[in-house]
């Protein structure tokens, strides 16, 4: 029974694998078209513009060749709130007194025209953008997958209580135990159940938000490689490690124990190191997220750019040669992201743990 | 485009969106995850510490066996043994009587044997008696007659007498 589960699991696994590799190659075409379209004024390819493009939060989703509008939340103090689809504001257009450039909204000047400064940089005020923007979307997207498989999985281990796991249980089971029993318990101890459904969740927002972003062709989400996304996570971690900081954990920030006096005064220095120490760990742990992820995303993107290049460069038959490798390549690097989309959520919720379980940590002897 | 700058409208959508997933998550899922695994974690350990306990006992009820076992071959070898000895002194005992039994009667049966040879020879002293005295009526009268036929006479009787 065991061993047929993980047969079949195999199976799946391997089935996934293909559809992924396959919708990889099919979003080639989504790419080159998409490249075309935003650059048909432009002479040749900018690659980097491409990349930053699909790296970045954006107002509209593209699923292959279509545009889907997303709708655009605005709030100013002098206007309110204002809400419109994202349609509106393609392609430089301005409405209800709003116009964007770059992803980013502004508000128009009396004469419905936005300024430049001398370097040609917009100026200008903007109001606060809560748009359900790619990122948002996919963020919510990632969220509702959660509620929907453990909720569900929830209620399957009520209804089959003390029996072996079964279907989509079987699967996160051992996903859930790892938390649990390989980061959870040995990093924080004996208090571990408090901070795990905090773990639990952050451990697959990250992995699932990961994977969303791995998946071709529905919009290049990049939920989690998204600063703002990484640095909540990380302030959260931050938050319930400062807040469950017992006395032991403040004293070694401000008054370290077994150092040497000169260490402390008159210059206090181990102050000055722990307390570095202290903020640097939300930074670290947001920018390894975010830079992983994005590097990925970078790197696979930029594979599939050299085809345009080459393309540019020594016409169709350059843009043939290169794509060969450009694609054994680019699946590499598939493969290499799908274990980075497990190896960050697992790194981040293990120090988010480790974190936790020095904050509650009782010290005996130094 | 600076992909290191966080956009607040999405920190915000995220601070929010996460907090209500985690309490979500916390009050639907996890709680009922975390709870029934860690139940089921310790029905299997309770189960198996059951199962070795009946195992245990299995072995002690085996040993319980064996030996009430050993008990009862020893005890049908002592019957056993104290019904052969018993066979034993039975028989001899019966040798014993028998033997006893025979004796008597044979000791019995020579008294009979003697009284009733003793009655025999009393009679048989009676009828010589007779005898005699009709013998010696007879020679009385022959006497009468001839002297040595008397005699012959005489002589012949006993002699068939004692034969």
């Amino acid at each position: 029974m065991q061993q047929a589960s993980i047969q079949q699991f195999r199976v799946n696994l391997k089935s996934f694998f293909f559809v992924l590799i396959a919708m990889f190659m099919t979003s080639f075409s989504a790419i080159a078209e998409h490249a075309a379209e935003d650059h048909q004024e432009e002479e040749g390819f900018n690659a980097g513009e491409v990349i930053m493009h699909h790296v970045m939060d954006n107002h509209e989703i593209h699923i292959g060749p279509i545009h889907v509008p997303l709708p655009i939340i605005l709030y100013s103090k002098e206007k309110g709130l204002d809400y419109f689809m994202s349609s509106h504001l393609t392609h430089g257009s301005s409405y209800k007194g709003y116009a964007m450039v770059h992803e980013k909204i502004y508000h128009v000047g009396p004469d419905g025209e936005l300024s430049h400064d001398e370097h040609g940089h917009v100026v200008g005020e903007r109001p606060l953008d809560l748009s359900i923007t790619k990122s948002v979307f996919g963020m919510l997207l990632t969220m509702g997958i959660m509620l929907f498989v453990f909720i569900s999985i929830s209620k399957s281990y009520q209804k089959r209580q003390r029996m072996a796991p079964q279907g989509m249980q079987s699967f996160f089971e051992p996903l859930i135990l790892f938390v649990k029993d390989e980061i959870a318990k040995p990093s924080i101890g004996k208090k571990y159940e408090k901070f795990l459904p905090y773990l639990l969740t952050i451990f697959f927002f990250i992995w699932i938000g990961n994977m969303l972003g791995l998946i071709p062709f529905i919009g290049g989400f990049n939920v989690t490689g998204n600063i703002a996304v990484a640095l909540v996570l990380a302030l959260f971690t931050f938050v319930i490690t400062s807040v469950n900081g017992n006395k032991d954990y403040w004293k070694h920030i401000y008054n370290t124990p077994g150092v040497p006096w000169w260490l402390k005064f008159p210059i206090p220095l181990m102050f000055v190191i722990e307390f570095i120490g202290f903020i640097s760990k939300p930074v670290v742990l947001t920018l390894r997220l975010f830079a992983n992820i994005t590097a990925g995303h970078i790197i696979i993107l930029s594979f599939v750019s050299l085809i345009f290049i080459f393309n540019n460069l020594y016409g169709a038959g350059g843009g043939y040669g290169v794509s060969i490798l450009s694609v054994a390549f680019s699946i590499f690097m598939f493969a290499i992201e799908l274990l980075v989309a497990f190896l960050q959520a697992y790194v981040f919720t293990l120090l988010s743990a480790l974190y936790f379980g020095s904050a509650v940590e009782e010290h005996h002897a130094h | 485009m600076n992909p290191l700058l966080p956009e607040l409208g999405l920190v915000l959508w995220m601070s929010v969106a996460f907090l209500v997933v985690l309490f979500l998550l916390k009050k639907f899922a996890w709680k009922g995850i975390i709870k029934a695994l860690n139940d089921r974690e310790e029905f299997i350990e309770r189960s198996l510490k059951s199962a070795e306990e009946a195992k245990a006992q299995m072995s002690d009820l085996k040993a319980d066996n064996e030996k009430l076992l050993i008990e009862a071959r020893k005890e049908r070898e002592q019957i056993l043994k104290e019904a052969k000895e018993m066979k034993e002194k039975i028989l001899s005992e019966a040798k014993v009587t028998a033997s006893e039994e025979g004796n008597r009667l044979i000791t019995s049966a020579r008294s009979e044997i003697d009284k009733e040879k003793n009655q025999a020879l009393a009679d048989i002293k009676k009828q010589v008696a007779e005898i005699s005295l009709e013998v010696a009526e007879k020679v009385i009268r022959k006497e009468l007659s001839d002297q040595s036929a008397h005699e012959s006479l005489i002589a012949s009787h006993l002699e068939q007498q004692s034969n």
